[in-house]
């Protein structure tokens, strides 16, 4: 399967099936098109045939001499002979070892706090109640959590556990215990703990600046962008606006980190299409590690994203990835987290197959110790798995999602960007869309567009180098 | 090459060989926890 694109001046070629991206000239750029449009399914000897060399000849001759045709015909035979074009499918089989391997825990969502001391107006989490009461993890149930994710980690030594909410700073005293406890037992465990927290920055001081630096591996601020945006959507329970608050003190965490290991990240929603503002806004702010997400919510909210916004949309993601390459060149460069993509190193099959892991290595807790399958579910009773002093009480819940995968997702099959999303979000399918096995349309069709985007600022990079 | 230029080597079928530690980081852990990141994270062995 190939996916042919031109963006910013750059004709490129996905090979979906290697994950090969080739960046080809006008005419090689037709020329494979011609290709794929004879047969989807080229092989080195269809590719040599001599019906193949007439039908190319026939469709292009007029437009590209018998040579250069000849060339670009001969460069693809010899990329198809590598495996790095016309690659067939050949996954499928691995999926039946995907769905059989017994999986473990190897990450936790812990809702520390189900509380919130702002009210943001789009908060799945319902201002951090999540259709709950308000509730503060204890430590003996955060303890309890840790000795699940111990005893169900099997061999995997890296463990990740994210402090989470509501916001986790209400409930700060118990998140350094439970961090002490952590250290404690990954020694008696040869365990390796990796925490991280998000927090909306409200009750971040000095004190808790340096608790983060010292013990956390990464963390996320949330901040929307410009001060209007974010104060629009983010503002605290009376109403004020969260952004002169929480600003300066993220500069000063960022910096604290030497601008590494952590995500500043927003939300955009219908407000605010024009998001590549607010990135640009990240930057001036000195930000060089930034997220921005869409909004994810029902067709009533009327902040929700509609089908109508997807052109300007698509629109802003260009933009934005000729100004990331810009501040590159000026040696101003950031990292925009949805555009990361690591051709070379990136994730291995099996992990582009077994998806986000929810459901069967990555667990919610809620403050009184129920699973859930990922922070998404939290309160909804029909996915609730089993709790901390039981264990998985519903194993069937985990098989479902360990069940689900690109290839029995219908319309994963036939999309280029499925070994990058693994299949999407299995909460936005099931809140948004059909089920678990369905797709959230909208999401995917932002999701292909930052695929896009992401390889052609490689193929710009590596034109400058 | 004259007309294609290839930016990477590794491909999709190499991984299955040394793949599948588990090792690496789950996607939701690092800056969303509302869409699905798998590709843009990076192999624990590559690091």
């Amino acid at each position: 399967m190939i996916h042919q694109y031109q963006n910013n001046g750059y004709n490129i070629v996905l090979d979906v099936n290697s994950g090969c991206v080739h960046v080809v000239d006008e005419p090689g750029y037709e020329v494979i098109a011609c290709l794929n449009r004879m047969n989807e399914n080229q092989t080195v000897q269809t590719l040599k045939e001599e019906s193949t060399w007439n039908q190319l000849k026939d469709e292009l001759e007029g437009k590209y001499s018998e040579e250069e045709l000849r060339d670009i015909l001969d460069d693809v035979t010899e990329l198809t002979e590598n495996g790095q074009l016309f690659v067939v499918d050949t996954y499928e089989p691995f999926i039946g070892e995907v769905i059989k391997r017994k999986t473990v825990v190897k990450a936790l969502c812990l809702h520390i706090a189900h509380d919130c001391n702002l009210a943001c107006k789009y908060c799945f989490a319902e201002e951090g109640e999540y259709h709950g009461r308000r509730a503060l993890m204890t430590y003996e149930v955060g303890k309890k959590a840790l000795d699940f994710l111990i005893a169900n980690s099997g061999t995997r030594r890296n463990l990740e556990v994210d402090f989470f909410g509501g916001e986790p700073l209400m409930n700060w005293q118990v998140v350094k215990d439970l961090v002490a406890y952590g250290r404690e037992q990954e020694k008696l465990h040869d365990k390796h703990f990796r925490f991280t927290v998000t927090t909306n920055g409200v009750l971040l001081n000095d004190e808790i600046q340096e608790f983060i630096n010292k013990e956390m591996d990464n963390v996320v601020i949330s901040l929307d962008g410009r001060k209007e945006v974010n104060d629009r959507m983010r503002p605290f329970r009376n109403g004020k606006g969260s952004y002169d608050l929480i600003v300066p003190k993220f500069q000063k965490l960022a910096d604290s980190r030497n601008q590494e290991r952590y995500y500043i990240r927003g939300t955009f929603t219908r407000n605010n299409l024009d998001f590549s503002e607010d990135v640009k806004h990240f930057a001036e702010l000195g930000f060089k590690q930034m997220s921005i997400e869409p909004v994810v919510g029902d067709e009533s909210d009327p902040y929700a994203i509609r089908e109508e916004d997807l052109p300007q949309i698509f629109d802003e993601y260009d933009k934005l990835a000729r100004y990331i390459i810009e501040k590159d060149k000026k040696g101003e460069g950031f990292n925009f987290f949805h555009f990361m993509i690591d051709l070379e190193g990136g994730p291995c099959l099996y992990k582009r197959l077994s998806g986000c892991g929810s459901g069967t290595e990555y667990l919610a807790v809620t403050p009184w110790g129920d699973f859930y399958p990922c922070h998404q579910f939290v309160g909804d009773e029909d996915f609730l798995m089993g709790n901390v002093n039981e264990g998985i009480t519903r194993p069937e819940i985990a098989d479902e999602f360990r069940c689900c995968n690109v290839y029995t997702k219908e319309k994963c099959k036939k999309c280029f960007a499925r070994f990058y999303c693994s299949g999407g979000c299995m909460a936005n399918a099931y809140k948004y869309a059909d089920g678990l096995n369905d797709s959230y349309d909208l999401g995917c069709e932002m999701e292909r567009k930052r695929v896009e985007c992401a390889i052609m600022i490689k193929a710009a990079m590596a034109d400058e180098n | 090459m004259k007309h294609i230029k290839t930016l990477n080597t590794q491909t999709l079928n190499n991984t299955v060989k040394k793949g599948g530690c588990g090792e690496c980081q789950t996607s939701c852990q690092s800056a969303c926890k509302t869409s699905c990141t798998v590709g843009n994270q990076t192999c624990e062995h590559s690091k």
